[in-house]
């Protein structure tokens, strides 16, 4: 069917218009983060003259620099321990065969359903008692197991042809080669995929690192964002602006990286 | 050489349950302890630092069904819960819709729909309290330019909700665009044919094709959302505190001040265990379908 290039145009129109309401937010936020003081004070959305002078204060004047990094080890520790015990436990389900291996999948699979919101009391309880509080064992032990994550593996490990398995026997490989020379590179798109998103939500974590922590020592950016935000939003909006914008851009380049993967991949860990 | 069956199964035994072992150290000890703590502490009354002092049986739920707090709590939880999870997902179904087409540099507007996944809720939530600031945020400066009365959007009992909805939607778009858009492009070209052919409107084919042929994950989107939604803490501590009156006070943002300002923690757990039902409620929902539909494709 022929498109007009009126329905061309009205087309290209609509999807701007879109995109520009629905980001309005985060340029509004990026522009007051290069505005001064006075020009927000006075009500003005944009600045007259582009001023960086917010984004230096960020490393000056606040501890901002120190919670990036505590975010950055949390974040990279407790996607590493998932993308590994998600792959050993998929690795277990998906190629071995064990006793009361149904029984194991379903309590897997019940931890779905269990709500870590429900469960702060005695988690911070734990970690309380275990002397753990403030620090980065703290924020991520509990995260380290990833039901999610294993379902998202072992429905890609099932990918593996059978062929191939067979091929891996006859070669007489064992478990080990099997799994690094065969199952990792093959699925490694999922692998990528999972260790991604795994970060990303790592690094936008709240409700835990707020009770897990109670000084500045391995504090998260995202806490910091909230100390900021506690303390003196009128006369700072430019200062808070530029701290926000720094820390979304870490996971904006992996959304923008990783879209592609994350529309299959996350389709097939869950719905499938 | 040849290994009886016996010991392979044996050393399969011994690999698997070493593979599984530390996961399954890390759920035990932090999802099936805590979820059997929870319990038994919502039956319990709590000293200061949240001991067990007695067993009081179900009196901490009764006492929460009894309080005006938690009766306000839990009806704004519900009406929140059902407008950002339908608002989502009308609203990304469209953007998806929208970005399905094929034309010139639409990967790019797609990249941008999708880019509110990567917000979290602290950015997502100051953002939008500066478009809600009473003095220069974007709405009210909008209110001026209309001449229409100024709104304090976070200190009204029913705009601090709407306020948190507005937050909440928006940056749900972003995870629910890129899955609808996924299963609007998995749908077959030839579907969309024969509608060509029968000259049928944009709604038409939208209506009787898209909508249907995505149905499970719609569904799939709308359990997601739900369940995220009865999980909602940042958006309330940053932009509302939970006020005014307790009109924004949703269910996990109520568990922890219990919890960890007003240090009753029994009433705090039997919130959890109240919280924990409902999530288990909607999984199971899903699961069921997932494996009736599953049955289903493969007869």
């Amino acid at each position: 069917m022929q498109t007009s290039n009126f329905q061309k145009t009205s087309r290209l129109i609509l999807l701007i218009s879109v995109t520009i309401l629905l980001l309005l937010p985060l340029i509004l936020g990026i522009s007051l983060s290069l505005s001064s003081s006075q020009s927000i004070a006075q009500g003005n959305l944009w600045p007259k003259h582009l001023e960086f002078g917010n984004y230096i204060k960020v490393f000056t004047n606040t501890p901002m620099a120190k919670f990036l990094l505590h975010s950055f080890i949390v974040s990279g520790l407790v996607m590493i321990g998932q993308v590994v015990l998600s792959a050993m436990a998929a690795y277990a389900f998906v190629f071995l065969n064990f006793r009361f291996k149904k029984s194991v999948f379903i309590l897997f699979l019940s931890t779905m359903m269990l709500p870590f919101e429900a469960q702060i009391i005695p988690n911070f309880a734990t970690m309380r008692d275990l002397n753990l509080l403030n620090t980065y064992a703290a924020i991520g032990l509990p995260f380290l197991a990833s039901a999610f994550g294993t379902f998202m593996m072992k429905t890609s490990f099932e990918q593996i042809p059978t062929a191939l398995r067979q091929l891996s026997d006859i070669e007489g490989l064992n478990h080990f080669q099997f799994a690094t020379k065969v199952v990792v590179p093959y699925t490694r798109v999922s692998i990528i995929t999972f260790a991604l998103y795994s970060f990303l939500t790592n690094w936008n974590m709240y409700l835990w690192p707020l009770i897990a922590t109670t000084n500045d020592k391995v504090r998260t950016v995202q806490i910091g964002l909230r100390q900021l935000r506690s303390q003196d939003t009128a006369s700072n909006w430019g200062l808070i602006m530029a701290v926000t914008i720094i820390s979304v851009i870490p996971t904006l380049l992996i959304i923008f990286l990783g879209q592609k993967y994350f529309k299959k991949g996350l389709t097939n860990g869950v719905i499938k | 050489m040849k290994k009886d069956k016996k010991g392979q199964l044996a050393s399969q035994n011994l690999l698997a349950w070493s593979l599984l072992l530390p996961s399954f150290i890390i759920l035990g000890i932090f999802v099936f302890y805590p979820m059997v703590k929870t319990f038994i502490l919502s039956m319990q009354l709590t000293d200061l630092m949240g001991n067990p002092i007695k067993f009081i049986g179900f009196k901490n739920f009764l006492n929460l069904f009894n309080s005006d707090s938690f009766g306000t709590s839990f009806t704004v939880t519900l009406i929140f819960v059902f407008f950002s999870t339908t608002l989502t997902l009308i609203m990304s179904y469209l953007m998806a819709v929208l970005a399905s087409q094929k034309m010139k540099g639409i990967a790019l507007f797609r990249t941008m729909f999708s880019s509110t996944m990567g917000v979290s809720v602290t950015v997502a939530s100051i953002l939008w309290l500066f478009m809600f600031n009473p003095q220069i945020g974007l709405f009210s400066k909008i209110l001026t330019l209309l001449h229409l009365p100024q709104i304090n959007f976070l200190s009204d009992q029913t705009w601090s909700l709407i306020a948190i909805i507005g937050t909440t939607v928006w940056m749900n778009l972003g995870f629910s665009f890129l899955i609808l858009l996924g299963a609007i492009q998995a749908i077959p070209q030839d579907l969309y044919q024969v509608a060509d052919l029968d000259g049928a409107s944009w709604w038409m084919r939208l209506r009787k094709i898209t909508i249907p042929s995505t149905s499970a994950t719609i569904f799939f989107v709308t359990v997601v959302t739900l369940i995220n939604a009865f999980q909602t803490f940042g958006q309330v501590d940053i932009l509302t505190s939970g006020g005014p009156d307790y009109h924004t006070n949703l269910l996990v943002y109520a568990i922890y001040q219990d919890a960890f300002v007003n240090h009753s923690v029994g009433r705090a757990s039997a919130q959890s265990v109240i919280l924990t039902i409902i999530i288990m409620i909607f999984t199971m929902l899903q699961f069921y379908v997932k494996n009736k539909k599953g049955a289903k494709n493969a007869n």
